[in-house]
Protein backbone atom coordinates (compact mmCIF):
# COMPACT_ATOMS: atom_id res chain seq x y z
CA UNK A 1 0.00 0.00 0.00
CA UNK A 2 1.39 3.59 -0.60
CA UNK A 3 1.06 6.16 1.44
CA UNK A 4 -1.91 8.31 -0.38
CA UNK A 5 -5.05 5.66 -0.50
CA UNK A 6 -7.43 8.49 -0.02
CA UNK A 7 -6.61 10.71 -3.35
CA UNK A 8 -6.74 6.67 -5.03
CA UNK A 9 -9.81 5.50 -4.05
CA UNK A 10 -12.69 5.99 -6.54
CA UNK A 11 -16.13 8.40 -5.79
CA UNK A 12 -19.91 6.23 -5.67
CA UNK A 13 -20.29 5.39 -9.35
CA UNK A 14 -23.22 7.69 -9.81
CA UNK A 15 -20.71 10.63 -8.84
CA UNK A 16 -18.18 9.30 -11.23
CA UNK A 17 -20.47 9.12 -14.04
CA UNK A 18 -21.57 12.83 -13.25
CA UNK A 19 -17.91 13.70 -13.48
CA UNK A 20 -16.96 11.43 -16.59
CA UNK A 21 -20.20 13.77 -18.15
CA UNK A 22 -18.90 17.32 -16.72
CA UNK A 23 -15.30 16.20 -18.27
CA UNK A 24 -16.74 15.76 -21.25
CA UNK A 25 -18.46 18.63 -21.89
CA UNK A 26 -16.20 21.16 -21.19
CA UNK A 27 -13.64 19.49 -23.16
CA UNK A 28 -16.01 20.33 -26.15
CA UNK A 29 -15.19 24.31 -26.76
CA UNK A 30 -18.61 24.30 -29.30
CA UNK A 31 -20.60 23.05 -26.46
CA UNK A 32 -19.55 26.11 -23.66
CA UNK A 33 -20.02 28.18 -26.52
CA UNK A 34 -23.66 27.50 -27.65
CA UNK A 35 -24.65 26.98 -23.75
CA UNK A 36 -23.70 30.65 -22.49
CA UNK A 37 -23.47 33.06 -25.47
CA UNK A 38 -26.52 31.79 -27.61
CA UNK A 39 -28.60 33.34 -24.84
CA UNK A 40 -26.88 36.69 -25.00
CA UNK A 41 -26.80 36.49 -28.52
CA UNK A 42 -30.32 36.15 -29.16
CA UNK A 43 -30.94 38.95 -26.33
CA UNK A 44 -29.23 41.59 -28.18
CA UNK A 45 -30.75 40.46 -31.56
CA UNK A 46 -33.93 41.02 -29.94
CA UNK A 47 -33.00 44.32 -28.13
CA UNK A 48 -31.92 45.42 -31.14
CA UNK A 49 -34.69 44.34 -33.44
CA UNK A 50 -37.46 45.61 -30.45
CA UNK A 51 -35.67 49.09 -28.87
CA UNK A 52 -37.14 49.46 -24.98
CA UNK A 53 -36.98 53.02 -25.34
CA UNK A 54 -38.94 55.68 -27.39
CA UNK A 55 -41.86 55.93 -29.41
CA UNK A 56 -42.20 53.19 -32.67
CA UNK A 57 -41.34 55.31 -35.92
CA UNK A 58 -44.10 55.76 -38.66
CA UNK A 59 -42.66 55.60 -42.55
CA UNK A 60 -44.51 57.09 -44.66
CA UNK A 61 -44.71 56.83 -48.76
CA UNK A 62 -45.37 59.50 -50.25
CA UNK A 63 -46.94 59.34 -54.07
CA UNK A 64 -45.72 61.99 -56.22
CA UNK A 65 -48.15 64.49 -57.92
CA UNK A 66 -49.31 68.37 -57.30
CA UNK A 67 -49.76 68.97 -53.97
CA UNK A 68 -47.03 66.23 -52.71
CA UNK A 69 -44.84 68.65 -51.59
CA UNK A 70 -47.32 69.90 -49.09
CA UNK A 71 -47.70 67.04 -47.75
CA UNK A 72 -44.40 66.23 -47.32
CA UNK A 73 -44.08 69.38 -45.69
CA UNK A 74 -46.96 68.37 -43.41
CA UNK A 75 -45.70 65.17 -42.20
CA UNK A 76 -42.00 65.61 -41.60
CA UNK A 77 -42.88 68.47 -38.81
CA UNK A 78 -45.06 65.26 -37.21
CA UNK A 79 -42.84 63.15 -34.46
CA UNK A 80 -41.82 60.01 -35.17
CA UNK A 81 -42.87 59.98 -38.54
CA UNK A 82 -40.16 59.32 -41.08
CA UNK A 83 -40.89 60.82 -45.12
CA UNK A 84 -40.23 58.58 -48.28
CA UNK A 85 -40.88 59.31 -51.96
CA UNK A 86 -42.49 56.01 -53.70
CA UNK A 87 -43.15 56.08 -57.35
CA UNK A 88 -46.59 54.51 -58.48
CA UNK A 89 -45.41 51.51 -59.82
CA UNK A 90 -43.10 50.50 -56.44
CA UNK A 91 -45.67 51.00 -53.99
CA UNK A 92 -46.82 47.36 -53.54
CA UNK A 93 -43.35 46.63 -53.07
CA UNK A 94 -42.18 48.89 -50.23
CA UNK A 95 -45.61 48.09 -48.32
CA UNK A 96 -45.11 44.49 -48.62
CA UNK A 97 -41.25 44.81 -47.14
CA UNK A 98 -42.32 46.74 -44.82
CA UNK A 99 -40.11 49.72 -46.24
CA UNK A 100 -43.15 51.89 -45.73
CA UNK A 101 -46.40 51.52 -43.42
CA UNK A 102 -48.44 53.66 -45.63
CA UNK A 103 -48.69 55.12 -48.83
CA UNK A 104 -50.30 58.88 -48.51
CA UNK A 105 -51.63 60.10 -52.54
CA UNK A 106 -51.93 64.14 -53.06
CA UNK A 107 -55.37 64.90 -53.97
CA UNK A 108 -58.62 66.61 -52.36
CA UNK A 109 -58.99 64.93 -50.32
CA UNK A 110 -56.41 62.79 -50.04
CA UNK A 111 -56.29 58.88 -50.30
CA UNK A 112 -54.44 56.52 -47.46
CA UNK A 113 -53.45 53.39 -49.00
CA UNK A 114 -52.67 50.44 -46.63
CA UNK A 115 -52.93 46.82 -45.42
CA UNK A 116 -55.58 47.29 -41.98
CA UNK A 117 -54.56 43.62 -41.45
CA UNK A 118 -50.97 44.81 -40.03
CA UNK A 119 -50.85 46.78 -36.49
CA UNK A 120 -48.43 49.40 -37.99
CA UNK A 121 -49.87 50.48 -40.80
CA UNK A 122 -53.49 51.08 -38.66
CA UNK A 123 -50.84 52.81 -36.16
CA UNK A 124 -49.29 55.01 -39.42
CA UNK A 125 -53.18 55.75 -40.43
CA UNK A 126 -54.19 57.25 -37.48
CA UNK A 127 -50.42 59.53 -36.85
CA UNK A 128 -50.93 60.50 -40.34
CA UNK A 129 -54.44 61.70 -40.47
CA UNK A 130 -53.63 63.28 -37.16
CA UNK A 131 -50.57 64.98 -38.60
CA UNK A 132 -52.52 66.24 -42.20
CA UNK A 133 -56.05 67.42 -40.19
CA UNK A 134 -54.07 69.60 -37.68
CA UNK A 135 -51.65 70.86 -40.82
CA UNK A 136 -55.07 72.20 -42.16
CA UNK A 137 -56.27 74.00 -39.44
CA UNK A 138 -58.44 71.29 -37.62
CA UNK A 139 -59.14 72.64 -34.25
CA UNK A 140 -58.49 70.27 -31.42
CA UNK A 141 -61.59 70.55 -28.68
CA UNK A 142 -59.27 69.54 -26.00
CA UNK A 143 -55.50 67.98 -25.56
CA UNK A 144 -55.21 65.28 -23.02
CA UNK A 145 -52.18 65.41 -20.43
CA UNK A 146 -49.54 63.32 -21.43
CA UNK A 147 -47.87 61.24 -18.20
CA UNK A 148 -45.36 59.65 -20.36
CA UNK A 149 -43.66 56.76 -18.02
CA UNK A 150 -41.62 53.16 -18.81
CA UNK A 151 -42.19 50.53 -16.61
CA UNK A 152 -39.54 48.04 -16.54
CA UNK A 153 -40.68 44.77 -16.64
CA UNK A 154 -43.92 45.27 -19.07
CA UNK A 155 -41.48 45.66 -22.26
CA UNK A 156 -40.82 43.12 -24.60
CA UNK A 157 -37.27 42.52 -23.88
CA UNK A 158 -37.93 42.26 -20.30
CA UNK A 159 -40.93 39.80 -21.41
CA UNK A 160 -38.32 37.92 -24.12
CA UNK A 161 -35.43 37.28 -22.02
CA UNK A 162 -37.10 34.70 -19.42
CA UNK A 163 -38.66 33.17 -23.00
CA UNK A 164 -34.86 32.97 -24.14
CA UNK A 165 -33.39 30.97 -20.79
CA UNK A 166 -36.21 28.77 -20.75
CA UNK A 167 -35.50 27.93 -24.42
CA UNK A 168 -31.87 27.59 -23.25
CA UNK A 169 -32.51 25.05 -20.94
CA UNK A 170 -34.89 23.21 -23.70
CA UNK A 171 -32.45 23.05 -25.95
CA UNK A 172 -29.37 22.11 -23.97
CA UNK A 173 -31.43 19.40 -21.73
CA UNK A 174 -32.23 18.07 -24.92
CA UNK A 175 -29.74 17.87 -27.66
CA UNK A 176 -26.48 17.78 -25.00
CA UNK A 177 -28.07 14.52 -23.52
CA UNK A 178 -29.64 12.97 -26.06
CA UNK A 179 -26.72 13.22 -28.41
CA UNK A 180 -24.31 11.94 -26.23
CA UNK A 181 -26.34 9.05 -25.21
CA UNK A 182 -26.95 8.28 -29.10
CA UNK A 183 -23.05 8.34 -29.45
CA UNK A 184 -22.35 6.41 -26.20
CA UNK A 185 -24.33 3.72 -27.98
CA UNK A 186 -22.75 4.23 -31.42
CA UNK A 187 -19.07 3.75 -30.09
CA UNK A 188 -20.48 0.41 -28.00
CA UNK A 189 -20.15 1.95 -24.94
CA UNK A 190 -23.32 1.74 -23.57
CA UNK A 191 -22.97 -1.90 -24.12
CA UNK A 192 -19.61 -2.26 -22.69
CA UNK A 193 -21.25 -0.78 -19.44
CA UNK A 194 -24.32 -2.85 -19.11
CA UNK A 195 -21.26 -5.47 -19.04
CA UNK A 196 -20.46 -3.92 -16.27
CA UNK A 197 -21.95 -4.32 -12.91
CA UNK A 198 -22.88 -0.41 -12.75
CA UNK A 199 -26.99 0.14 -12.25
CA UNK A 200 -28.53 1.02 -14.94
CA UNK A 201 -30.63 3.94 -13.44
CA UNK A 202 -27.26 5.56 -12.28
CA UNK A 203 -26.44 6.47 -15.64
CA UNK A 204 -29.15 7.76 -17.01
CA UNK A 205 -29.36 10.36 -13.76
CA UNK A 206 -26.08 10.93 -13.85
CA UNK A 207 -26.15 13.40 -17.45
CA UNK A 208 -29.33 15.39 -15.62
CA UNK A 209 -27.23 15.68 -12.41
CA UNK A 210 -24.62 16.94 -14.82
CA UNK A 211 -26.34 19.70 -16.85
CA UNK A 212 -27.47 20.66 -12.76
CA UNK A 213 -23.77 21.89 -12.48
CA UNK A 214 -23.78 24.42 -15.55
CA UNK A 215 -27.77 25.38 -15.14
CA UNK A 216 -26.78 28.24 -12.44
CA UNK A 217 -23.87 30.20 -15.10
CA UNK A 218 -26.71 29.39 -17.93
CA UNK A 219 -29.75 31.12 -16.51
CA UNK A 220 -27.31 33.98 -14.59
CA UNK A 221 -25.53 35.25 -17.38
CA UNK A 222 -28.65 36.21 -19.53
CA UNK A 223 -30.38 37.61 -16.33
CA UNK A 224 -27.58 39.48 -15.01
CA UNK A 225 -26.81 41.13 -18.93
CA UNK A 226 -30.66 41.60 -18.78
CA UNK A 227 -30.82 43.69 -15.92
CA UNK A 228 -27.76 45.75 -16.59
CA UNK A 229 -28.25 46.08 -20.44
CA UNK A 230 -31.59 46.76 -20.05
CA UNK A 231 -32.98 47.63 -16.65
CA UNK A 232 -34.85 44.26 -16.42
CA UNK A 233 -36.70 44.07 -12.86
CA UNK A 234 -35.62 40.55 -11.24
CA UNK A 235 -38.41 40.91 -8.81
CA UNK A 236 -38.34 36.73 -7.32
CA UNK A 237 -36.12 35.91 -4.83
CA UNK A 238 -32.95 33.33 -5.83
CA UNK A 239 -34.34 30.36 -4.24
CA UNK A 240 -37.42 30.38 -6.28
CA UNK A 241 -35.35 31.46 -9.67
CA UNK A 242 -33.34 28.78 -8.96
CA UNK A 243 -35.97 26.26 -8.10
CA UNK A 244 -37.74 26.74 -11.03
CA UNK A 245 -34.86 26.51 -12.97
CA UNK A 246 -33.76 23.35 -11.50
CA UNK A 247 -37.03 21.88 -12.38
CA UNK A 248 -36.97 22.66 -15.97
CA UNK A 249 -33.09 21.29 -16.57
CA UNK A 250 -34.40 17.92 -14.51
CA UNK A 251 -37.37 17.66 -16.98
CA UNK A 252 -35.86 18.68 -20.36
CA UNK A 253 -32.82 16.17 -18.99
CA UNK A 254 -35.74 13.64 -18.85
CA UNK A 255 -37.10 14.44 -22.09
CA UNK A 256 -33.43 14.38 -23.69
CA UNK A 257 -32.76 10.78 -22.45
CA UNK A 258 -36.64 9.54 -23.65
CA UNK A 259 -35.54 10.93 -27.02
CA UNK A 260 -32.45 9.66 -26.81
CA UNK A 261 -33.51 5.86 -25.35
CA UNK A 262 -33.84 4.17 -28.62
CA UNK A 263 -32.22 5.92 -31.25
CA UNK A 264 -29.35 4.30 -33.09
CA UNK A 265 -28.24 7.15 -35.38
CA UNK A 266 -28.51 10.74 -34.73
CA UNK A 267 -30.41 11.47 -37.97
CA UNK A 268 -33.35 9.28 -35.99
CA UNK A 269 -32.54 11.28 -32.91
CA UNK A 270 -32.50 15.01 -34.34
CA UNK A 271 -35.59 13.73 -35.74
CA UNK A 272 -37.40 12.99 -32.43
CA UNK A 273 -36.36 16.27 -30.51
CA UNK A 274 -37.00 17.99 -33.37
CA UNK A 275 -40.48 16.83 -33.28
CA UNK A 276 -40.52 17.42 -29.91
CA UNK A 277 -39.16 20.88 -29.88
CA UNK A 278 -39.87 23.02 -32.97
CA UNK A 279 -43.94 23.04 -32.15
CA UNK A 280 -43.14 24.76 -28.91
CA UNK A 281 -41.04 27.15 -30.15
CA UNK A 282 -44.18 28.51 -31.72
CA UNK A 283 -46.53 27.12 -29.14
CA UNK A 284 -45.13 27.77 -25.75
CA UNK A 285 -45.10 31.64 -25.71
CA UNK A 286 -41.73 32.41 -26.02
CA UNK A 287 -41.50 34.84 -28.80
CA UNK A 288 -45.33 35.80 -28.56
CA UNK A 289 -47.89 35.43 -26.09
CA UNK A 290 -49.60 32.23 -26.00
CA UNK A 291 -52.41 33.83 -25.84
CA UNK A 292 -53.32 34.66 -28.98
CA UNK A 293 -53.79 30.97 -29.76
CA UNK A 294 -57.65 30.27 -29.98
CA UNK A 295 -59.30 28.80 -25.98
CA UNK A 296 -60.25 25.94 -27.73
CA UNK A 297 -56.12 24.38 -27.67
CA UNK A 298 -55.00 26.71 -24.41
CA UNK A 299 -55.79 23.46 -22.24
CA UNK A 300 -53.46 21.66 -24.38
CA UNK A 301 -50.49 24.82 -24.72
CA UNK A 302 -50.76 24.85 -20.78
CA UNK A 303 -49.65 21.14 -20.29
CA UNK A 304 -46.96 21.45 -22.63
CA UNK A 305 -43.70 21.52 -20.68
CA UNK A 306 -41.64 24.42 -22.52
CA UNK A 307 -45.24 26.39 -21.64
CA UNK A 308 -45.05 25.36 -17.80
CA UNK A 309 -41.40 26.44 -17.41
CA UNK A 310 -41.56 29.48 -20.01
CA UNK A 311 -44.68 30.59 -17.37
CA UNK A 312 -43.22 30.16 -14.34
CA UNK A 313 -39.82 31.42 -14.91
CA UNK A 314 -41.49 34.62 -16.18
CA UNK A 315 -43.97 34.65 -12.95
CA UNK A 316 -41.11 34.47 -10.48
CA UNK A 317 -38.85 36.83 -12.65
CA UNK A 318 -41.01 39.34 -13.64
CA UNK A 319 -43.82 39.73 -10.84
CA UNK A 320 -41.72 37.98 -8.24
CA UNK A 321 -44.50 35.16 -7.72
CA UNK A 322 -44.41 32.96 -4.72
CA UNK A 323 -43.61 29.55 -5.33
CA UNK A 324 -46.84 28.34 -3.99
CA UNK A 325 -48.84 30.37 -6.93
CA UNK A 326 -46.63 28.44 -9.48
CA UNK A 327 -47.71 25.05 -7.71
CA UNK A 328 -49.30 23.78 -10.94
CA UNK A 329 -46.62 24.63 -13.29
CA UNK A 330 -44.14 23.12 -11.25
CA UNK A 331 -46.64 20.26 -11.02
CA UNK A 332 -46.62 19.61 -14.91
CA UNK A 333 -43.25 20.16 -15.06
CA UNK A 334 -42.30 17.02 -11.98
CA UNK A 335 -44.67 15.26 -14.47
CA UNK A 336 -42.74 15.82 -17.62
CA UNK A 337 -39.60 14.58 -15.16
CA UNK A 338 -41.11 11.35 -13.18
CA UNK A 339 -42.51 9.92 -16.43
CA UNK A 340 -40.30 10.31 -19.39
CA UNK A 341 -37.74 9.09 -16.90
CA UNK A 342 -39.61 6.00 -16.22
CA UNK A 343 -40.28 5.29 -19.66
CA UNK A 344 -36.70 5.92 -20.41
CA UNK A 345 -35.37 3.36 -18.08
CA UNK A 346 -37.76 0.73 -18.87
CA UNK A 347 -36.91 1.13 -23.02
CA UNK A 348 -33.44 1.85 -22.90
CA UNK A 349 -31.37 0.44 -25.90
CA UNK A 350 -28.07 -0.83 -24.09
CA UNK A 351 -26.94 -2.31 -27.11
CA UNK B 1 -13.25 -30.13 -11.38
CA UNK B 2 -15.48 -27.36 -10.62
CA UNK B 3 -17.11 -25.25 -13.49
CA UNK B 4 -16.64 -21.80 -14.58
CA UNK B 5 -19.15 -22.05 -17.51
CA UNK B 6 -21.63 -24.85 -18.32
CA UNK B 7 -23.56 -24.15 -21.25
CA UNK B 8 -25.87 -26.77 -23.00
CA UNK B 9 -27.92 -26.90 -26.48
CA UNK B 10 -27.78 -23.13 -26.20
CA UNK B 11 -29.77 -21.85 -29.60
CA UNK B 12 -29.89 -18.43 -30.46
CA UNK B 13 -31.70 -17.19 -34.13
CA UNK B 14 -32.13 -13.21 -35.49
CA UNK B 15 -35.13 -13.95 -38.00
CA UNK B 16 -34.39 -16.52 -40.50
CA UNK B 17 -30.45 -16.79 -39.52
CA UNK B 18 -29.62 -19.18 -36.88
CA UNK B 19 -26.68 -17.94 -35.18
CA UNK B 20 -26.01 -20.62 -32.44
CA UNK B 21 -27.56 -23.96 -33.25
CA UNK B 22 -27.34 -26.48 -30.20
CA UNK B 23 -23.87 -25.28 -29.11
CA UNK B 24 -22.71 -26.97 -25.67
CA UNK B 25 -19.48 -26.75 -23.35
CA UNK B 26 -17.98 -26.75 -20.12
CA UNK B 27 -14.88 -24.50 -18.94
CA UNK B 28 -13.07 -25.40 -15.46
CA UNK B 29 -11.85 -23.30 -13.34
CA UNK B 30 -8.68 -21.36 -14.11
CA UNK B 31 -8.66 -22.81 -17.50
CA UNK B 32 -8.22 -20.74 -20.75
CA UNK B 33 -11.06 -21.83 -22.65
CA UNK B 34 -10.80 -20.89 -26.56
CA UNK B 35 -13.74 -20.24 -28.85
CA UNK B 36 -12.25 -20.94 -32.85
CA UNK B 37 -13.91 -20.25 -36.17
CA UNK B 38 -14.35 -18.38 -38.92
CA UNK B 39 -16.35 -14.91 -39.07
CA UNK B 40 -19.97 -15.70 -38.76
CA UNK B 41 -19.56 -18.93 -36.98
CA UNK B 42 -21.81 -17.36 -34.16
CA UNK B 43 -18.73 -17.36 -31.00
CA UNK B 44 -19.92 -13.44 -30.25
CA UNK B 45 -23.41 -14.30 -30.33
CA UNK B 46 -21.88 -17.39 -28.02
CA UNK B 47 -19.70 -15.31 -25.76
CA UNK B 48 -22.57 -12.68 -25.42
CA UNK B 49 -24.67 -14.81 -24.36
CA UNK B 50 -22.20 -15.81 -21.50
CA UNK B 51 -21.56 -12.53 -20.41
CA UNK B 52 -25.24 -12.16 -20.23
CA UNK B 53 -26.01 -9.29 -22.82
CA UNK B 54 -27.94 -11.59 -24.91
CA UNK B 55 -30.65 -14.29 -23.99
CA UNK B 56 -30.76 -17.54 -25.59
CA UNK B 57 -33.67 -18.60 -27.11
CA UNK B 58 -33.01 -22.21 -25.99
CA UNK B 59 -30.65 -23.95 -23.72
CA UNK B 60 -29.27 -23.67 -20.25
CA UNK B 61 -26.08 -21.20 -18.99
CA UNK B 62 -24.67 -21.56 -15.72
CA UNK B 63 -21.51 -19.17 -14.99
CA UNK B 64 -19.52 -19.69 -11.67
CA UNK B 65 -22.85 -21.99 -10.56
CA UNK B 66 -24.72 -18.63 -11.44
CA UNK B 67 -27.89 -18.48 -13.68
CA UNK B 68 -28.51 -14.80 -15.03
CA UNK B 69 -32.20 -14.84 -14.86
CA UNK B 70 -31.76 -14.99 -10.54
CA UNK B 71 -27.76 -13.95 -9.71
CA UNK B 72 -27.46 -10.89 -12.29
CA UNK B 73 -25.57 -8.46 -10.12
CA UNK B 74 -23.74 -10.76 -8.24
CA UNK B 75 -22.34 -12.54 -11.09
CA UNK B 76 -21.38 -9.01 -12.75
CA UNK B 77 -19.26 -7.98 -9.59
CA UNK B 78 -17.20 -11.54 -10.73
CA UNK B 79 -16.77 -11.01 -14.54
CA UNK B 80 -14.41 -9.34 -16.56
CA UNK B 81 -15.54 -8.19 -19.77
CA UNK B 82 -14.30 -6.97 -23.01
CA UNK B 83 -16.18 -6.31 -26.35
CA UNK B 84 -15.23 -5.98 -29.93
CA UNK B 85 -15.37 -2.52 -30.81
CA UNK B 86 -16.04 -0.90 -27.66
CA UNK B 87 -14.80 2.70 -28.24
CA UNK B 88 -14.63 4.41 -24.93
CA UNK B 89 -15.09 8.03 -24.56
CA UNK B 90 -12.24 10.24 -26.26
CA UNK B 91 -11.83 13.05 -23.87
CA UNK B 92 -11.42 11.13 -20.67
CA UNK B 93 -8.49 10.28 -19.91
CA UNK B 94 -7.10 6.68 -18.97
CA UNK B 95 -6.89 7.50 -15.53
CA UNK B 96 -10.14 8.67 -15.80
CA UNK B 97 -11.94 6.06 -17.60
CA UNK B 98 -10.32 3.69 -15.41
CA UNK B 99 -11.83 5.46 -12.19
CA UNK B 100 -15.01 5.33 -13.58
CA UNK B 101 -15.29 1.46 -14.56
CA UNK B 102 -12.89 0.54 -10.63
CA UNK B 103 -15.75 2.62 -9.04
CA UNK B 104 -18.84 -0.12 -10.55
CA UNK B 105 -16.98 -2.76 -8.13
CA UNK B 106 -16.97 -3.66 -4.54
CA UNK B 107 -13.49 -4.82 -4.63
CA UNK B 108 -10.72 -4.67 -7.22
CA UNK B 109 -7.37 -3.73 -7.64
CA UNK B 110 -6.53 0.10 -7.23
CA UNK B 111 -6.18 2.31 -10.24
CA UNK B 112 -2.56 2.32 -9.64
CA UNK B 113 -2.24 -1.48 -10.04
CA UNK B 114 -4.24 -1.67 -13.01
CA UNK B 115 -2.34 1.24 -14.49
CA UNK B 116 0.95 -0.81 -13.79
CA UNK B 117 -0.81 -4.17 -14.58
CA UNK B 118 -1.76 -2.98 -18.61
CA UNK B 119 1.65 -0.80 -18.09
CA UNK B 120 0.02 2.38 -19.38
CA UNK B 121 1.59 4.60 -16.34
CA UNK B 122 2.76 6.95 -19.02
CA UNK B 123 -0.23 7.77 -20.50
CA UNK B 124 -2.55 8.41 -17.31
CA UNK B 125 -3.35 11.41 -18.02
CA UNK B 126 -3.36 11.10 -22.02
CA UNK B 127 -7.03 11.01 -23.54
CA UNK B 128 -7.95 8.03 -24.75
CA UNK B 129 -8.44 9.59 -28.75
CA UNK B 130 -4.61 10.25 -28.71
CA UNK B 131 -3.92 6.24 -27.68
CA UNK B 132 -2.83 4.01 -30.42
CA UNK B 133 -4.45 0.47 -31.17
CA UNK B 134 -2.86 -1.56 -28.66
CA UNK B 135 -2.93 0.71 -26.11
CA UNK B 136 -6.96 1.18 -26.72
CA UNK B 137 -7.06 -2.81 -26.34
CA UNK B 138 -5.06 -2.60 -23.35
CA UNK B 139 -7.15 -0.13 -21.51
CA UNK B 140 -10.04 -2.10 -22.42
CA UNK B 141 -8.39 -5.15 -20.83
CA UNK B 142 -7.40 -2.66 -17.48
CA UNK B 143 -11.28 -2.02 -17.18
CA UNK B 144 -12.29 -5.88 -17.93
CA UNK B 145 -9.98 -6.47 -14.88
CA UNK B 146 -10.91 -3.11 -12.37
CA UNK B 147 -13.06 -5.78 -10.13
CA UNK B 148 -10.15 -8.01 -10.18
CA UNK B 149 -12.73 -10.70 -11.86
CA UNK B 150 -12.88 -14.74 -11.33
CA UNK B 151 -13.66 -15.04 -14.80
CA UNK B 152 -12.51 -12.48 -18.06
CA UNK B 153 -14.34 -12.77 -21.39
CA UNK B 154 -12.45 -11.70 -24.32
CA UNK B 155 -13.79 -11.18 -27.93
CA UNK B 156 -11.33 -11.43 -30.32
CA UNK B 157 -8.75 -9.44 -28.16
CA UNK B 158 -5.89 -9.04 -30.75
CA UNK B 159 -7.58 -9.19 -33.99
CA UNK B 160 -6.28 -5.99 -36.05
CA UNK B 161 -3.36 -5.67 -33.35
CA UNK B 162 0.69 -5.57 -34.39
CA UNK B 163 3.06 -8.03 -33.18
CA UNK B 164 4.29 -6.38 -30.28
CA UNK B 165 1.04 -5.34 -28.70
CA UNK B 166 -0.35 -8.94 -29.26
CA UNK B 167 2.81 -9.72 -27.43
CA UNK B 168 2.20 -7.29 -24.28
CA UNK B 169 -2.12 -8.03 -24.12
CA UNK B 170 -0.64 -12.11 -24.08
CA UNK B 171 1.76 -11.10 -21.06
CA UNK B 172 -1.06 -9.73 -19.45
CA UNK B 173 -3.44 -12.83 -19.74
CA UNK B 174 -1.12 -14.92 -18.78
CA UNK B 175 0.05 -13.25 -15.68
CA UNK B 176 -4.04 -12.98 -14.28
CA UNK B 177 -3.99 -16.68 -15.10
CA UNK B 178 -1.14 -17.30 -12.87
CA UNK B 179 -3.18 -15.23 -10.37
CA UNK B 180 -6.13 -18.40 -10.77
CA UNK B 181 -7.97 -16.42 -13.31
CA UNK B 182 -10.64 -18.24 -15.30
CA UNK B 183 -10.45 -17.25 -19.72
CA UNK B 184 -12.73 -17.71 -22.12
CA UNK B 185 -11.91 -16.12 -25.22
CA UNK B 186 -12.80 -16.28 -29.21
CA UNK B 187 -10.09 -15.87 -31.89
CA UNK B 188 -10.02 -16.83 -35.38
CA UNK B 189 -5.49 -16.64 -35.00
CA UNK B 190 -4.42 -20.08 -34.74
CA UNK B 191 -0.92 -19.45 -33.17
CA UNK B 192 -3.06 -16.91 -30.34
CA UNK B 193 -5.10 -19.97 -29.18
CA UNK B 194 -2.25 -22.50 -29.27
CA UNK B 195 -0.18 -19.92 -27.24
CA UNK B 196 -2.89 -19.22 -24.96
CA UNK B 197 -5.71 -21.69 -24.49
CA UNK B 198 -5.97 -25.54 -22.59
CA UNK B 199 -8.69 -26.29 -24.66
CA UNK B 200 -10.58 -25.09 -27.64
CA UNK B 201 -13.39 -25.66 -29.44
CA UNK B 202 -13.74 -25.32 -33.07
CA UNK B 203 -17.40 -23.76 -33.94
CA UNK B 204 -18.66 -23.75 -37.24
CA UNK B 205 -22.11 -22.26 -38.50
CA UNK B 206 -23.29 -22.34 -34.85
CA UNK B 207 -22.03 -25.54 -33.03
CA UNK B 208 -18.96 -26.98 -31.99
CA UNK B 209 -17.26 -29.27 -34.69
CA UNK B 210 -14.64 -30.38 -32.30
CA UNK B 211 -12.64 -29.88 -29.12
CA UNK B 212 -9.85 -30.64 -27.23
CA UNK B 213 -6.27 -29.40 -26.61
CA UNK B 214 -4.56 -27.95 -29.20
CA UNK B 215 -1.92 -30.20 -28.87
CA UNK B 216 -4.36 -33.18 -29.23
CA UNK B 217 -6.88 -31.70 -32.36
CA UNK B 218 -3.32 -30.97 -34.32
CA UNK B 219 -2.23 -34.86 -33.22
CA UNK B 220 -5.22 -36.10 -34.57
CA UNK B 221 -6.52 -34.11 -37.14
CA UNK B 222 -4.12 -31.80 -39.03
CA UNK B 223 -3.35 -33.85 -41.81
CA UNK B 224 -0.21 -35.33 -42.49
CA UNK B 225 1.16 -32.71 -45.11
CA UNK B 226 4.71 -32.78 -46.38
CA UNK B 227 7.71 -33.05 -44.26
CA UNK B 228 9.13 -29.45 -43.78
CA UNK B 229 5.17 -28.15 -42.70
CA UNK B 230 4.30 -28.86 -39.00
CA UNK B 231 0.62 -29.38 -38.47
CA UNK B 232 -1.30 -26.73 -37.13
CA UNK B 233 -4.66 -25.71 -36.02
CA UNK B 234 -5.42 -24.19 -39.45
CA UNK B 235 -4.80 -27.72 -40.98
CA UNK B 236 -7.41 -28.99 -38.40
CA UNK B 237 -10.02 -26.61 -39.15
CA UNK B 238 -9.47 -27.09 -43.19
CA UNK B 239 -9.71 -31.18 -42.72
CA UNK B 240 -12.79 -30.62 -40.95
CA UNK B 241 -14.51 -28.16 -42.98
CA UNK B 242 -12.84 -27.98 -46.27
CA UNK B 243 -12.60 -24.65 -45.49
CA UNK B 244 -9.80 -21.99 -44.83
CA UNK B 245 -10.51 -20.18 -41.01
CA UNK B 246 -10.47 -16.44 -42.27
CA UNK B 247 -12.81 -16.86 -45.32
CA UNK B 248 -15.53 -14.79 -45.04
Amino acid sequence: MTGEPQRRATYPPILELTLARLREFVREPEALFWTFFFPIVMSVAMAIAFPAGGAQTVRVGIAPGSGSDALRQSLSSARDVIVKDVPPHDQLRALRNGEVHMIVEPGNPPTYRFDPMRDESRLARLVVDGALKGAAGRQEPWRAKEDLIAIPGSRYVDWLIPGIISLGIMNNGLWSIGFMTVQARLRKLLKRLAASPMRRRDYLIAPVLARLVFLGPEVAVPLVFGAMAFGMPIRGGFISIALVAIFGALMWGALGLLMGSRARTFEAASGLMNMMSVPMWVLSGVFFAASNFPDAVQPFIQLLPLTALVDALRAVVLEGASLASIWDELAIMAGWTVVPFAIALKIFRWR
Amino acid sequence: MELAVRCQNLQKRYGDVVAVDGLSFEVRRGECYGLLGPNGAGKTTTIEILEGLLTPDGGDVEVLGHYWKTDEQQLRQRLGVQLQETQFTDKLTVEETLRLFRSFYDRGKTVEELLALVELESKRRSWVVKLSGGQKQRLSIACALAGDPDLLFLDEPTTGLDPQSRRQLWDILTRFRAAGGTVVLTTHYMDEAETLCDRVAIVDHGHVIAEDTPKNLIAALAAPKVVVHEGTLEDVFMSLTGRHLREE
